[in-house]
């Protein structure tokens, strides 16, 4: 049954990659990617990775197509005819490939006990994790603490492809001017503004559910703050993006993704205040581990700020392209030929 | 305090960077940022003290230990390579603030030394980690802000040239995350300390030699080694003047850190120069890169692009020393890292200089430069006989250990060849001396332009004189090179 279903999930991976390679069409090879995003989601949850799976679906099925889609309705959805040197770059894709098929030769079977990575470093992870910092979920273990570095060094990342947009379309469309951007969908779509209305809450509560129940079952700042950015932006979808800009502004939101980075930040330097080395939390509470709990929720709670601010703040930038078009009205899908 | 000093190196600039969006004043930002380099290049000095006294340092972040944890293991390398990085950085930054105003808009100022100061905190990010995960991590940081950084030039065609930085950096960086994979695969280790010491037993593995493979492809294009350098002259050249000093005299660098890392730290000599025929093929490359790139560069009507050209040649002289694999090989890689980025930052400061004045940096621009701007094609002058490897400036010390180091090893036909690619450098600077000094400026000019402003000519002048000053005394860079190369090679000599 695992066999048929992992066969099964990767000749769809297979054929889905194929497609979004051959297409013209950009807005499907947008959509093609989202379900992409989505079975390699379903495929990291037979492996056993629920936590990779979560993130997967949130950003690569959730939010990287609606990003895209928001780029098309800027650059049109045809791709441009191009006569390139296909023969060398299918010939270096062919090469790399076989690369990666001679590799796989010497690999330890997949879940082979004795393989080294399971034997090395990732017992202790198991085993102590418990004793040491005292949450059931291995993986928050892991990404918070044993190597929260690489977590913050993720949250910077994050934040630096924030400013990366920002530094790109910042003024270039005049925010001030009091033309409406992204519009409201016109009031006899009912159907649409009623489904939100009843979404949204749920969406929201569900981000701080994942947000806050990361320790205990798979989530953490980033899923749940990918989560809490689609509540806002499919909001911005329905009634606008002036009304959410109301709640939280172009200011606000750049403002909170430098906090996030920050209050990580400031953990890890508490860490060395207290006498111990960057992001050591042990000392932040009674005891080593009441220390890491709480170390393991302020950073997580930086991550999610950060993650769902740089989200917004994205989203917001593109939308105020598609005003100063002037061809955006909420349909982020239309598109001009190009 | 002290302790930390491996960590704070990287901490400061990368906590400063969000703390720039909160200040939001351009000047104060600048200032700000300043003070923060100021600070990494002061615990740069100290840690070169310390590891020149006590030997290699160890840093347990989150107080996890290796491989369990993520470690910082600063040795001579990095801590040489870390001081070259704060030190251009903040020589980089102190000139920034007026090309950065006539460059820039207000809004996107704010952005820019955020940007600048996370690039830099990724940049020694990669160095000071011993672990191979976080080396990627950092990368990503610094990559993102090094497209960023790109795009913001003035003209339009910067947009394309990051994009394709963008594209060619993405695949180099996935490259290098699908080696990191195999490498745990096979070890069940990220920390490199680790790694090296499991991987001789399974090295003959098809999977170790892709990752290995992965891995050096992906530095290399980093690195924009001959010929996957295509990516390198037009982010330079579109690059605003100031993120062109900076990425020249700090990011080749870095890549170029990471490849003696893997090579000789995580692979191991023994493995890595005999598994493939790494040996030819990075002489022969980093020989070709030399020649095409010389060549190539002489043409150029941008003068931006032709030193963007002369970099790529650069870093060929760096790859052969790697290739030769002697201690003294190894030295000169070493030492000409630290001298180009001396050359390399002083000259596109003073092109910035250039560009404040006149707003380009086309060849016709240099027409009766001695007289209008005196200093500045002075500097230009003078960096560029460091360039060339004259007596005297830093060129001459690196080309003249790669030359020894290359005789030692009986490859004459590679030390004639160093002359020759230096006689190739002669002519594209000699160019410039040219227009600068033989040539009248045209009349309307000649009256109006003045030197360029203080704050950009100080900190020009500063890298110039460093070029002469270490070419004279060349006790520090050859004194830690010389000891690193040693410890790094020292089983096999």
């Amino acid at each position: 049954m695992d066999l048929l279903l992992d066969v099964a999930l990767l000749s769809l991976l297979l054929v889905t990659a194929v497609a979004i390679a051959w297409t013209r069409d950009l807005f499907s090879a947008a959509m093609l990617a989202g379900i992409y995003g989505l079975l390699s989601a379903s495929f990291f949850v037979t492996m056993g990775a629920v936590d990779v799976a979560f993130t997967e679906a949130a950003v690569g099925a959730g939010i990287s197509p609606l990003l895209i889609l928001a780029t098309l309705a800027l650059c049109g959805r045809r791709q441009k005819p191009d006569r390139s040197r296909a023969l060398l770059a299918l010939g270096l894709v062919c090469t790399v490939g076989a690369l990666l098929v001679a590799a796989t030769l010497d690999m330890p079977a997949f879940g082979d006990p004795d393989a080294p990575a399971q034997t090395h470093v990732a017992p202790r992870y198991l085993q102590e994790s418990m004793a040491e910092i005292g949450i059931p979920n291995v993986v928050t273990s892991v990404l918070a603490s044993y190597r929260a570095y690489d977590t913050f060094g993720e949250v910077v990342v994050i934040f630096t492809a924030g400013l990366g947009v920002l530094s790109l379309l910042l003024g270039l469309a005049d925010t001030r001017r009091s033309a409406p951007s992204l519009q409201a969908v016109p009031r006899q779509h009912l159907v649409f503004r009623v489904i939100a209305k009843i979404l949204i809450p749920p969406i929201l509560v569900y981000a701080l559910y994942v947000q806050f129940h990361g320790e205990y079952g798979p989530g953490g700042g980033f899923q749940a703050g990918v989560i809490f950015a689609v509540g806002f932006i499919l909001y911005a979808l329905v009634f606008g993006l002036d009304a959410v800009r109301r709640v939280a502004g172009h200011g606000l939101v750049q403002f909170l993704a430098a906090l996030g980075v920050l209050v990580y930040g400031t953990v890890g330097v508490l860490g060395m205040a207290t006498g111990r080395n960057f992001l050591d939390y042990s000392a932040l509470g009674s005891d080593p581990v009441t220390g890491q709990h709480i170390g393991i929720i302020v950073i997580e709670l930086g991550v999610g700020i950060t993650v769902a601010a740089v989200m917004m703040l994205v989203f917001y930038l593109f939308s105020e392209q598609l005003q100063e078009r002037g061809d955006g009205g909420g349909q982020l899908t239309s598109g001009r030929a190009g | 305090m002290l302790s930390h000093l491996p960590i704070l190196q990287v901490i400061l600039p990368l906590v400063a960077a969000p703390s720039c969006m909160m200040i939001r004043r351009a000047n104060l930002v600048w200032f700000f940022a300043m003070l923060v380099s100021t600070a990494a290049l002061v615990v740069s000095v100290l840690l070169l003290q310390q590891v020149l006294d006590t030997g290699p340092i160890s840093y347990r972040l989150g107080g996890w230990e290796a491989p369990w944890g993520i470690e910082y293991r600063i040795d001579l390398l990095n801590a040489w390579v870390l001081l070259v990085i704060t030190g251009l950085g903040t020589a980089v930054l102190t000139a920034a603030r007026v090309s950065v105003q006539r460059e820039m808009d207000d809004l996107r100022q704010t952005v820019f030394y955020s940007l600048y100061l996370l690039c830099f905190a990724g940049l020694l990010g990669i160095v000071a980690t011993g672990d191979v995960f976080n080396v990627f991590v950092f990368l990503e940081i610094s990559s993102l802000a090094t497209y960023a950084l790109i795009a913001l030039g003035r003209d339009r065609r910067s947009l394309w040239a990051a994009f394709q930085y963008l594209i060619m950096g993405t695949i180099g960086a996935t490259f290098i995350l699908i080696g990191i994979g195999f490498l745990y695969m096979m070890t069940g280790t990220l920390n490199m300390a680790d790694l090296a010491q499991r991987l001789p037993e399974i090295n003959s593995s098809n999977t170790v030699l892709a990752a290995f493979a992965f891995i050096v492809v992906g530095v290399c294009l980093k690195l924009a080694l001959f010929p996957l350098h295509m990516w390198l002259p037009n982010a330079y050249a579109f690059a605003p003047s100031i993120v062109t000093a900076f990425l020249a005299a700090t990011a080749t660098k870095v890549a170029l850190y990471l490849l003696v890392r893997f090579i000789v730290t995580v692979f191991g000599v023994d493995f890595s120069l005999t598994s493939l025929p790494l040996q030819s093929l990075f002489i022969g490359l980093g020989l070709m890169g030399v020649f095409v790139a010389s060549v190539v560069a002489i043409y150029q009507v941008d003068i931006k692009r032709m030193l963007a050209y002369s970099s790529v040649a650069q870093v060929g002289y760096m790859v052969v020393g790697i290739g030769i694999s002697s201690v003294v090989a190894l030295q000169a890689t070493l030492l000409h890292l630290f001298n180009h980025a001396l050359m390399k930052g002083g000259l596109f400061l003073a092109l910035a200089g250039l560009v404040y004045r006149l707003g380009s940096s086309r060849i016709d621009a240099f027409n009766g430069l001695g007289r209008t701007m005196p200093w500045t094609m002075g500097a230009i002058v003078v960096g560029g006989i460091s360039l060339i490897g004259m007596p005297l400036t830093v060129g001459f010390v690196s080309k003249w250990y790669l030359i020894t180091a290359a005789i030692e090893s009986d490859m004459w036909f590679v030390a004639l060849l160093v002359v020759l690619g230096s006689l190739i450098a002669a002519i594209y600077i000699w160019r410039l001396v040219e227009a600068g000094y033989f040539r009248e400026a045209p009349v309307a000019r000649a009256a109006t332009v003045g030197e360029a402003p203080l704050s950009l000519l100080v900190p020009t002048w500063i890298l110039i004189g460093a070029n002469i000053y270490f070419g004279i005394d060349t006790r520090l860079p050859v004194e830690v090179t010389g000891a690193a190369a040693q410890y790094l090679l020292g089983g096999i000599q």
